[in-house]
């Protein structure tokens, strides 16, 4: 049964091909090939978690692709309990994505082609989490990376959208090279790129000290660059410009999710080396922080949940980091429900009032009901107020910081910062006047299409964190672990604490954003700068325009400029030359050549013309000669 | 006078006079005393050919060639007189060059010919050379005496064709 | 009765100054009839030379003086063809002189 599992990725690269190949016209053929793949996968996914559940294994089914003697590339599937999770959140998540596009890429003229890139996507995500070996993972790895470039791209005739598919693909692939250098590093130690078998060596103690820290944190990279983190997080906010839909799927569950399963696969290694473990926990709270902290100020509805991504991933990578692979894994489960929740939501309100901008919404509550009931959902679940998911999952997190000060703190104040600036966007948003009056008056609640996966992933906010109540016998934690699951006493202060924290920064977002009483512009004027710096995002963009993208550009100058003037200065040279030379043989030829022969013309003419006047025609003439001749011959002899 | 003597002075007189004629013939302005002056000189040529006891031929040399010949020669200056202006040159503008190329030939025969010594046979003259000639054109010589007719004959029939009127 | 002091190379002589005579008469003269003439001096000239030779070295065989008869005849033949030639240009070109006739030039 299990061994079976290949066919979960395989139906959405068969609907890929048949919309490519044959459903392209059809509108409503493509979209149904698509959900039904999905859809298929995920009643799928829901059998193998029940075996898994009784069985956790993990099994492994490989076969060899290419055998090179020492060592065989394998293709196969691992198969535990982190991949059964993962098959989940990705194919339900996929599927209430592709439902809802239905209704939000309704009229685009690549309807289709939408779809297509959405199985391939799919295809690919879900390959990754069945991939065994390091070989596989990176396959599928970079067709995640492709697609996402696609799918960001997708409305490729606007200069932003293709900048920012460019943005995405380059940005990632920068750290995609640490990943390639640290599965060579693997390679190289191991001798096999079997994630079972380098395990197994790092067990022994075969494969360890600084080759396995610098493996770590190479193979680490790649996660910065896919999950968004500092100093690669600069390609997320701008991967807003795909349609909502894609960034709901892609860019709040599945792909940068990618980076945090990668590194809950790896765990093993990370937690063989303290220094690497250290360095990633190190860059998933600065990345949380920072992220945060520009979030708080940004008025574009997607660039806050943008910002509000690359925080949460900074929760799951601090985690990991930590060492604790439940905490990291569950966030990962809720915060892809409630983050697709918040996009989708985001969407819809987008689709009624056609603008990004918060400053030009408001008072859509009444109009929008069910948008706005589900986005507060989602708002209060981020904000992990009791009893939502999201308040289970971060206090795991919370716990996991107990035994590092800074980290704790650090933590609760990214979580005061989460819980503000959801609930501004949300009273901005929802309540309050409407700013655009003609806005407003335009907009309408989403089609049904759209709001049932609303609805859908509204109830896994609430709902689907349960399974990692603290309390619970056979909950999450005895689930998925490291080592061994992880049983330790929940502490009630902890909890109160941080849903106090939680509360007040809903609280500080009501005064402000909904009674009024503290104003937010005063505050933006009295610490002016450090508004501006936020505003800007820390400049970041700005930075890597200046040391990375102008010298490229200055390279590429000089390039140019050497092309032109020295490569094509040569062959235009060598041309010149070679009409020189020519001009120079003409000149001969006209001259010497020509003149010699004709010359000889001239010569033979002027001869001839002397020398007819031998021909006198007269016979005594001749005789004369004749006679001559004979007397010079006989002289002669 | 001794035989010897007189030998030389009609070898030498008539030499003169075949000499003499010749030039004249071949450098008078008037074309008929040309004409006059071939007839003597092949008088004086018969008159050699006694000296060399040839006495057939120089009858026949009279008869022909002073006869026909010379009569034939006479005969067309006559016919083909030019009436045109008196003072034409009547030697050619290379008169010159050829008059220096025939002392060049002259000289060169005279060089190969002055001192030869050509084998002189010592055997004597037939005494009637008329019936010796006779007989040899009747015997040795008989195919080119037929062949001399023909072509006497055909030459006839030749002139006569080619001056012939339209 | 040869004699010693004419010899045949005397003969020789005379004939080839008259021979000589008659190719100046041949090369210079401009009338067809005059050139005929000298050209009936050669003859003659040849006609003294075989003869000669008959005389001193073949006397009993009186070979050259039957060549010099052959000579004669067929100078006489030629003469009259040619004659009937000059007659020929005559009745053409209205006049015999040979530099006038020069048809085979350029």
């Amino acid at each position: 049964m299990l061994q079976n599992a290949w066919i979960i990725p395989a139906l959405p690269l068969l609907a890929f091909v048949l919309i490519v190949f044959f459903t392209h016209r059809h509108r409503a053929l493509s979209a149904g090939l698509s959900i039904g793949a999905i859809v298929a996968g995920f009643i799928f996914s829901v059998t193998i978690l029940f075996k898994v559940l009784g069985d956790p294994g993990p099994h492994e089914f490989y076969f060899k692709w290419l055998d090179f003697g020492t060592w065989d590339l394998q293709m196969g599937l691992l198969i535990d309990p982190l991949t059964a999770i993962m098959l989940l959140v990705v194919t339900i998540v996929s599927s209430c994505v592709q439902i809802y596009s239905v209704g939000y890429m309704q009229g685009d003229k690549l309807f289709s082609r939408y779809f297509a890139y959405i199985s391939l996507f799919s295809f690919s995500m879900l390959g990754l989490v069945l991939a065994n070996n390091f070989a596989e993972i990176f396959i599928f790895w970079e067709l995640v990376g492709l697609t996402s470039y696609l799918l960001i791209g997708f409305w490729f005739e606007k200069k932003s959208a293709a900048d920012a598919g460019k943005k995405a693909f380059i940005t990632t692939r920068a750290g995609d090279l640490g990943f390639i250098v640290g599965i060579l590093i693997i390679f190289f130690a191991c001798g096999t790129l079997n994630f079972q078998e380098v395990f197994a060596k790092i067990e022994t103690g075969a494969f360890a000290g600084g080759l396995v820290t610098a493996a770590a944190i190479f193979v680490f990279a790649g996660a910065v660059g896919k999950s968004a983190q500092f100093p690669l997080h600069v390609w997320l906010p701008d991967a807003m410009e795909g349609p909502t839909p894609v960034s709901a799927l892609i860019h709040a569950a599945t792909m940068v999710a990618a980076g945090v399963y990668l590194v809950a696969r790896t765990m093993t290694i990370f937690a063989a080396s303290e220094t690497a473990g250290l360095v990633v926990a190190i860059i998933g709270i600065t990345t949380s922080f920072m992220a945060a902290s520009i979030a708080l100020v940004q008025n574009d509805i997607k660039r806050v949940l943008a910002y509000s991504t690359v925080s949460q991933l900074g929760y799951m990578i601090m985690a990991l980091g930590l060492g604790a692979l439940t905490a990291g894994t569950f966030h990962l489960l809720t915060h892809a429900f409630f983050k697709a929740l918040l996009f989708l939501a985001a969407g819809s309100v987008i689709h009624a009032v056609h603008t990004n901008d918060i400053q030009e919404m408001g008072g859509l509550g009444n109009k929008m009901r069910i948008t706005a009931t589900t986005m507060f959902i989602a708002s209060f679940s981020i904000a992990g107020i009791f009893p939502l998911s999201g308040f289970w999952s971060k206090d795991e997190i919370v716990a996991a910081t107990v035994g590092h000060p800074i980290f704790l703190v650090l933590t609760l104040a990214v979580a005061f910062m989460t819980a503000f600036y959801m609930f501004r966007l949300c009273f901005l948003t929802f309540t309050g006047t409407p700013r655009d009056r003609k806005k407003f008056d335009h907009a309408q609640e989403s089609p049904k299409s759209m709001t049932v996966p609303l609805i859908i992933l509204a109830f896994l906010s609430v709902f689907a964190g349960w399974v990692g109540i603290p309390w619970l016998e056979h909950g999450y934690s005895s689930f998925v672990y490291h080592h061994h699951p992880h049983h330790a006493e929940p502490s009630i202060l902890l909890m109160i604490i941080s849903l106090s924290i939680g509360l007040s920064g809903i609280g500080l977002a009501y005064l402000i954003y909904y009674k009024k009483s503290i104003s937010a512009d005063a505050i933006a004027e009295r610490f002016k700068p450090l508004y501006t710096l936020l505003y800007n995002k820390y400049y970041f963009d700005e930075i890597y325009d200046a040391i990375i993208v102008q010298p490229c550009y200055a390279i590429c100058d000089f390039w140019f400029w050497f092309d032109q003037r020295i490569v094509d200065g040569a062959v235009n040279g060598s041309a010149t030359l070679t009409i020189w030379w020519s001009i120079a043989k003409r000149w001969f030829d006209d001259h010497i050549v020509d003149g010699a022969v004709n010359g000889l013309g001239y010569t033979v003419r002027g001869a001839g013309g002397i020398l007819r006047f031998a021909q006198t025609g007269r016979l005594q003439n001749y005789a004369l000669v004749i006679f001559a001749g004979v007397i010079l011959i006989w002289f002669l002899r | 006078m001794s035989d010897a003597f007189l030998t030389n002075l009609t070898f030498y007189v008539l030499s003169f006079c075949v000499i003499a004629g010749g030039i004249f013939v071949v450098s008078s302005r008037n074309l008929f005393h040309s004409a006059v002056f071939l007839v003597f000189t092949l008088f004086s040529v018969a008159g050699i050919f006694v000296m060399q006891h040839a006495y057939f031929l120089a009858a026949i040399q009279v008869l022909i060639y002073v006869g026909a010949v010379a009569m034939l020669m006479i005969f067309g200056v006559m016919l083909t007189t030019q009436l045109t202006n008196v003072r034409l040159r009547h030697v050619n503008e290379q008169a010159w060059p050829a008059f220096a190329v025939c002392l060049f030939f002259l000289g060169f025969l005279v060089y190969g010919l002055w001192d030869t010594p050509f084998k002189i046979s010592q055997a004597a003259a037939p005494a009637e050379v008329t019936r010796a000639i006779g007989t040899l054109l009747m015997t040795e010589y008989v195919l080119p005496f037929e062949v001399v007719s023909v072509l006497l004959l055909v030459a006839l029939i030749g002139a006569v064709v080619i001056a012939k009127k339209e | 009765m040869a004699e010693a002091t004419i010899s045949l190379n005397h003969y020789l002589m005379l004939s080839g100054i008259l021979f000589t005579i008659g190719v100046f008469g041949v090369l210079t003269r401009r009338n067809a009839i005059a050139i005929l003439m000298s050209v009936e001096l050669m003859f003659n000239a040849v006609n003294i030379t075989l003869v000669a030779f008959s005389d001193f070295v073949t006397p009993a065989a009186l070979t050259g003086q039957i060549i010099a008869l052959f000579t004669i005849v067929v100078a006489a033949a030629e003469a009259a063809v040619a004659l009937a030639v000059v007659l020929l240009i005559y009745r053409s070109f209205k006049g015999i002189n040979v530099d006038r006739i020069n048809f085979m030039k350029w």
